[in-house]
């Protein structure tokens, strides 16, 4: 379901493609899944500490998004993740933003 | 034998500005006897009559938003009569087509058309895009592209550009106009349709023609507000950290990202992978056998509408350096 919209059998994500002849996904195999799901919250949680929040893996169905104060909110995929971080971070998140580059690179 | 619907039936997207030509290109390639099996659904039934077994006219133009989802926007109008169409052929009451062409209105974004099909659950298992087919005026392109955000966004978003009324413009005219749609849109073909006979194959393989990078490795070229621009890297990406920035990007500045298209070598993959993306629509991404040129390197070439492309580049080199860096990031920071 579309966490967003609340449709019922909805999008299908590009991150999360359904595995079929010519398109490229990591959701052929469990295990190439898994990894890929844990390999998505590592990443994505470079970014959103910045924004005080933490994603995790949830039932290996979806994500659970949290500030660092524990409101929390249920996303289905790195489509609705944005979204959901503005809400609960209280300002947008933006990747062109210099300030958020700059934390970027002292990071790495 | 019984002839059979295909699995997925192609559905190609003809847009362009008011007066440039849509319909007139429409009846041309409907006579053409490779779109016999063809149906039509067009908003409005204009000046230039259709003469074809299969039209059908889109009633409303309603638009059912989400609750601020782009990628679950839904044209009813255009789902109940999809639907309606596909419905009818199941049960042999309509020709068999086994393409569908979609003629949008002059004003419309056609965002809206191609996340239909892709959202409505029922339409998703039985039609695919082909392809985005648009139509510029030959003697008026110019002036539209520069005075008309739309038109320029239809030509923007294109895979092949149709170039109408070349029979009654000077070449004075055609040729810079040319010269500013490739470069506004580098990907997309430029095709004289005017006179002569019709390139019905180049126009239905809309979608499909081969990547081409534009002025390696630092391409910017700027069309009034509209730029488009390529990145290439070298080193493989890491798919999860591509998937990370593309989708944050789109979420904040997906009106402004017309086109995304590329090639990327991932860490782990053998063979290329294509994604495509109009607005905050991303195609899923296909495999493809070989590297076009021979040449295992990233190419993403973007059209983008008010933004620095060096910013995006910064953004996407500090994003990339994501996937290779260490694990000690995931210590606590300061929020920024």
């Amino acid at each position: 379901m579309c966490a967003l919209c609340g449709c019922l059998d909805g999008d299908e994500h590009w991150t999360d493609a359904v595995a079929r002849k010519g398109v490229f996904t990591r959701n052929d195999d469990p295990a190439r899944r898994r990894q890929e799901r844990a390999r998505r919250v590592q990443v994505a949680n470079r970014v959103l500490k910045l924004y005080g929040l933490r994603l995790s893996d949830w039932q290996g169905a979806s994500f659970l998004l949290a500030t660092f104060t524990g409101k929390s909110e249920i996303v289905g995929d790195l489509g609705h993740l944005w979204a959901a971080a503005e809400r609960l971070a209280g300002r947008s998140c933006d990747p062109l933003d210099p300030e958020l580059l700059a934390r970027l690179d002292a990071d790495g | 034998m019984v002839d059979a619907a295909p699995a997925f039936t192609p559905v190609t997207l003809l847009t362009g500005f008011l007066g440039s030509g849509k319909t007139t290109l429409l009846r041309r390639l409907l006579g053409d006897p490779a779109l016999y099996d063809t149906a039509v659904i067009i908003n409005e039934f204009g000046e230039v009559a259709l003469d074809h077994l299969l039209v059908e006219r889109l009633d409303g133009e309603t638009v059912l938003l989400g609750s601020g989802c782009l990628c679950c926007t839904v044209r009813g109008d255009l789902a109940a009569t999809m639907r309606d169409l596909h419905s009818r052929r199941e049960r042999g009451t309509v020709l068999m087509f086994r393409r569908l062409v979609i003629e949008s209105t002059g004003l419309a974004d056609p965002l809206p058309v191609l996340s239909t099909l892709r959202a409505d659950p029922v339409l998703r298992h039985h039609f695919r895009a082909a392809g985005v087919v648009t139509t510029v005026d030959a003697v008026n392109g110019l002036m539209q592209l520069d005075r008309y955000v739309e038109s320029m966004r239809q030509a923007a978003i294109a895979d092949v550009i149709a170039l109408t009324k070349t029979d009654i413009a000077d070449d004075d005219a055609i040729m810079p106009l040319e010269a500013r749609l490739g470069t506004l849109n580098p990907q997309a073909p430029v095709l004289r349709v005017a006179d002569g006979p019709l390139p019905v194959n180049a126009l239905l393989a809309a979608g499909r023609s081969p990547f081409r990078a534009i002025g390696e490795p630092d391409g910017t070229v700027s069309h009034s507000k509209a730029r488009a621009f390529s990145i290439i890297v070298e080193e493989p990406i890491d798919w999860s950290s591509f998937g990370v920035w593309l989708t944050m990007l789109l979420n904040r500045h997906g009106a402004k990202i017309l086109r995304v298209k590329g090639l990327l070598a991932l860490r782990g993959e053998a063979r290329p992978v294509a994604v495509h993306a109009v607005q905050n629509l991303v195609h899923a991404p296909t495999h493809l056998e070989t590297w076009p040129d021979g040449e295992r390197r990233s190419k993403l070439v973007f059209i983008v509408e008010d933004l620095d492309p060096e910013l995006i580049r910064r953004s996407f080199a500090a994003f990339a350096r994501l996937g290779v860096a260490g694990t000690s990031a995931l210590v606590s920071a300061d929020p920024i």
